[in-house]
């Protein structure tokens, strides 16, 4: 795991997908490649109410990517500093071996450069103090950015505010 | 290193504040402003996407002069100087021989729409429209009935809401971005979203209640809603004294509408619509009864959106903190209003509008705006008078009004079509002159007054030069203005010549919009006093629920509820929406967004599909009754109900040169029928019974 973290509240995304354009037109991809996926599962009904999930699925940045020795090319690379994993383009064949080996999906094909792009949190970036585009830009600001053991508090401080008093409410309602 | 442009996005008509950030004249980055409240650097999909227009080359990149029969592709390219000539000279002879009344214009409301007014009136016609009426026209006269103020003079303080009910009004998709997270910011504080639509749109799956009402039956829902308000005296009382005057009519008549019913009509139990009139009535005026984005589904559309706003009237929640208000301008912080051209003297025009908006056709309806779905009628029959040129400014007549094929039929009699556009469009394609227009990024334009309820104005920058032999409408305007000797109308050589028009009663200077992109003009929100304060510009001063406006013109204010008909067998009632990826019409060919809604699809309950044999991911065909057809792709999901099948608006396109979206999908306006609301003015997209089949 990269010491950084991409925290999405699912109860504030609303499934719009522009994390995906604001990721592809800073990355000045072409139709094809997404590095960061909304996928979008239901409307199911919950509790008699529909409900959907958008998940977000950029790359994890594992703490022992398999992409990463998988790579013939030493391309698939692991940033020592911070974790980030990301392509080294110049060295990048397009033998597709990282594609097969991530369990999750995340290294994407670029058909214009026959190699593997992915998400790389935009380094770039957040070696300036910036936030990736898709956090940057994000309508409801739901993804937050940050380090791992500086979570984002949101989703706990809802969570105790829905049950504070539950408790009570129920036992003086008898 | 970049250089930040503040400028405002033009990828759809909300125009979010922007952040550009440019490289050797290149945009490298767009994000909502970090400075206004709600947007907070924030940006959609298609306002990323601004880049991609930006380079793309499959838009017009020079002008081009139609060489082949319209509609044919066959194009030469010309000089701006020879295209301008071509459009004034045929804009010339045709003037002489029928008159200026004889050339329409239409467009989209924009930032330099009292440019392009002032064109039509230096020209001597009455016959600039806009698309509003093809999509709110009954909002703005519902409004306009019972408080005396349009709809774009109203607002909704989404972010102190306690309780917002939504008829459709699908804010998640169709989105707005400050609305959106000041209303979520609501929502964690506990406000309440109830949410009603025949299909479960994305905003039905982040509401606290959903209401699968039968399609078109909103109306019968409100009137029980308003029965139980008035029956139980949940109403704001002292509001309702002192603003409200009907109310005595209004419960005469609602007095048949109980809750029982309306759930026959509705779907929606009895017991579930007295416990929202509770509910809502709890934490008035604290409430908010969307009175809708588009309201054009059906012919009685008036009356929906009249039940809506008084709806609110009743909770006191019009002009109330956490409920509706009226938007203030530069009057209310004591400054000069905003400069525009068309408040110059011209020469008187005797001759009545085309359209017959606000006049026979339309007696109420908004004539600033005009009613197009008229412009295939009044070409074909030349009634009142013959039509010869039309001249279009990202205004889509073959996507946006209803029965587009009689549209394109009516255009063949025209001697003159100018498209000023961005996009291939489908009417610029069929156009005899394309002025390409530069996009957002590549021009200024005239100053926006952002009238609300802290009353500021933004700017649109130019942020790069312009890709291709574009230029800005506002030039354009001019450039063929003065080829017919009308240029003392246009008195600017620049932008910052407008710029300086527009704000020379304002107190505020161009440098002053350096820091941030926008000048606040108060600090604090302006809210009238609710004892004595609220300016309703009805004759009366006061909501009037039986309106003068409508009654004075031979319209009754409460009609008694026509029950809406279950489809016929095989028969479904043809709902149109939005999407978060695409505007309107005009982005299905981006490349960025075409990647992530590449075509529209048809909603259909399984039950209706199963005896038809449509299956989920297969295609179908749709017949109208006006004899077209669709192609496209059945989504069969029991998230819609049954007598109703949905497709997102603005596919089917026809231009090959928009590769990627040619063909895919289908026209809904091809398959609509051309009926309208002739009390509030607005189509009725929504009415029109499709039949479906399996492709074989």
């Amino acid at each position: 795991m990269s010491k950084y973290y991409l925290l999405q509240d699912q109860k504030k995304c609303i499934g719009c997908l522009s994390c995906e354009v604001h990721c592809k037109s800073n990355k000045g991809l072409p139709f094809g490649p997404r590095l960061g996926q909304i996928i979008s599962v239901g409307p199911k009904m919950v509790a008699n109410v529909p409900r959907m999930a958008f998940v977000f699925m950029p790359c994890f940045h594992c703490e022992d990517p398999w992409c990463v020795p998988v790579c013939p090319t030493g391309a698939m690379r692991r940033r020592p500093e911070d974790g980030i994993v990301y392509v080294e383009q110049v060295l990048c064949v397009g033998c597709k071996s990282c594609i097969t080996a991530c369990p999750w999906g995340a290294p994407q094909w670029h058909p214009e450069t026959g190699k593997v792009v992915k998400c790389d949190y935009c380094m770039d970036r957040v070696d300036q103090g910036l936030d990736p585009a898709c956090v940057a830009k994000c309508v409801t600001h739901c993804l937050s950015f940050g380090q791992a053991e500086q979570l984002d508090l949101t989703r706990r401080k809802r969570f105790a505010k829905t049950v504070a008093f539950e408790l009570e409410t129920i036992v003086s309602a008898r | 290193m970049a250089n930040k442009v503040y400028s405002i996005c033009f990828m759809c008509t909300v125009r979010c504040p922007i952040e550009v950030l440019v490289a050797n004249d290149d945009v490298v980055w767009i994000q909502g402003s970090r400075h206004v409240a709600g947007i907070e650097g924030a940006l959609c999909a298609k306002g990323s996407a601004g880049l991609a227009l930006l380079h793309d080359h499959e838009r017009p990149q020079y002008p081009m002069i139609r060489t082949g029969p319209r509609g044919a592709g066959q194009w030469r390219r010309a000089s701006w100087e020879e295209a301008l000539d071509y459009a004034a000279d045929k804009l010339r002879e045709i003037i002489q021989e029928h008159g200026g009344q004889s050339v329409v214009f239409g467009e989209r409301t924009n930032l330099n729409t009292h440019i392009s007014k002032t064109f039509m009136k230096a020209i001597g016609s009455p016959n600039h429209f806009t698309h509003d009426a093809l999509c709110k026209g009954s909002v703005n006269t519902a409004f306009r009935s019972l408080t005396g103020h349009a709809d774009p003079q109203v607002g909704i303080d989404y972010a102190n809401t306690r309780h917002i009910v939504m008829y459709g009004r699908n804010l998640f998709e169709a989105l707005e971005i400050a609305p959106i997270n000041n209303l979520l910011k609501a929502m964690e504080k506990g406000a309440k979203l109830t949410y009603i639509d025949p299909r479960v749109s994305v905003t039905a799956t982040k509401a606290d209640r959903y209401w699968m009402i039968r399609p078109g039956t909103d109306l019968a829902l409100n009137y029980a809603l308003i029965h139980t308000v008035l029956k139980e005296r949940l109403y704001d009382a002292e509001y309702v004294n002192r603003w409200v005057s009907g109310l005595a009519e209004l419960q005469a008549f609602v007095e048949p509408y109980t809750p029982e019913w309306a759930e026959k009509e509705t779907g929606i139990p009895a017991a579930e619509i007295v416990a929202l009139a509770r509910e809502t009535a709890e934490v008035k005026p604290k409430v908010v009864f969307h009175y809708g984005y588009r309201g054009a589904h059906h012919a009685n559309e008036i009356y929906l959106r009249r039940s809506l706003i008084i709806l609110n009237a009743l909770m006191g929640s019009i002009e109330a903190q956490g409920g509706l208000f009226f938007k203030k301008g530069a009057a209310a912080v004591g400054r000069g209003d905003i400069g525009k051209y068309v408040s110059q003297e011209f020469p008187k025009i005797s001759a009545p509008r085309f359209d017959g908006s606000g006049a026979e056709v339309f007696p109420i309806a908004d004539s600033s705006h005009g009613n197009p779905q008229m412009l295939a009628y009044a070409i074909m029959h030349e009634d009142p008078y013959p039509i010869k040129a039309l001249i279009a400014n990202r205004f889509e007549p073959l996507q946006s009004i209803p029965d587009s094929a009689a549209v394109r039929r009516a255009l063949d009699k025209l001697d003159l079509i100018v498209a000023i556009e961005v996009n291939y469009s489908e009417i610029a394609w069929y156009a005899d002159v394309i002025l390409p227009e530069s996009i957002y990024l590549e021009r200024a334009d005239s100053i926006q007054m952002v009238s609300g309820l802290r009353p500021s104005l933004r700017i649109r920058q130019q942020a790069v030069s312009p890709r291709y032999d574009t230029k800005p409408a506002w030039l354009i305007l001019k450039e063929i203005a003065q080829r017919l000797d009308l240029g003392q109308y246009f008195p600017y050589e620049t932008i910052e010549d407008i710029w300086n028009f527009q704000l020379k009663d304002m107190g505020v200077k161009i440098e002053d919009f350096d820091a941030k992109g926008f000048v606040s003009l108060t600090d604090k929100a302006i809210l009238w006093d609710r004892k004595d304060g609220i300016k309703f510009k009805t004759p009366s001063g006061k909501i009037e629920l039986v309106s003068s406006l409508m009654e004075n013109a031979g319209f009754p204010s409460f009609p008694e509820y026509q029950p809406v008909a279950v489809p016929p067998e095989g028969h479904f009632r043809m709902m149109v929406g939005r999407c978060a990826a695409h505007t309107h019409v005009s982005t299905q060919n981006n490349v960025l967004l075409s990647e992530l809604v590449p075509e529209n699809e048809l909603w259909i309950n399984p039950g209706p599909a199963g005896k038809l044999g449509i299956k989920d991911g297969a295609y179908v065909e749709l017949a109208s009754p006006l004899g077209t057809n669709g192609r496209i792709k059945a989504k069969v999901t029991e998230f819609i109900h049954p007598e109703a099948v949905f497709m997102l608006h603005g596919f089917g396109k026809t231009v090959p040169v928009q590769t990627r979206c040619y063909q895919k999908g289908a026209s809904d306006a091809l398959l609509q029928e051309n009926v309208s609301d002739k009390v509030g003015g607005s189509p009725a997209l929504d009415e029109t019974l499709v039949q479906i089949r399996p492709v074989k």
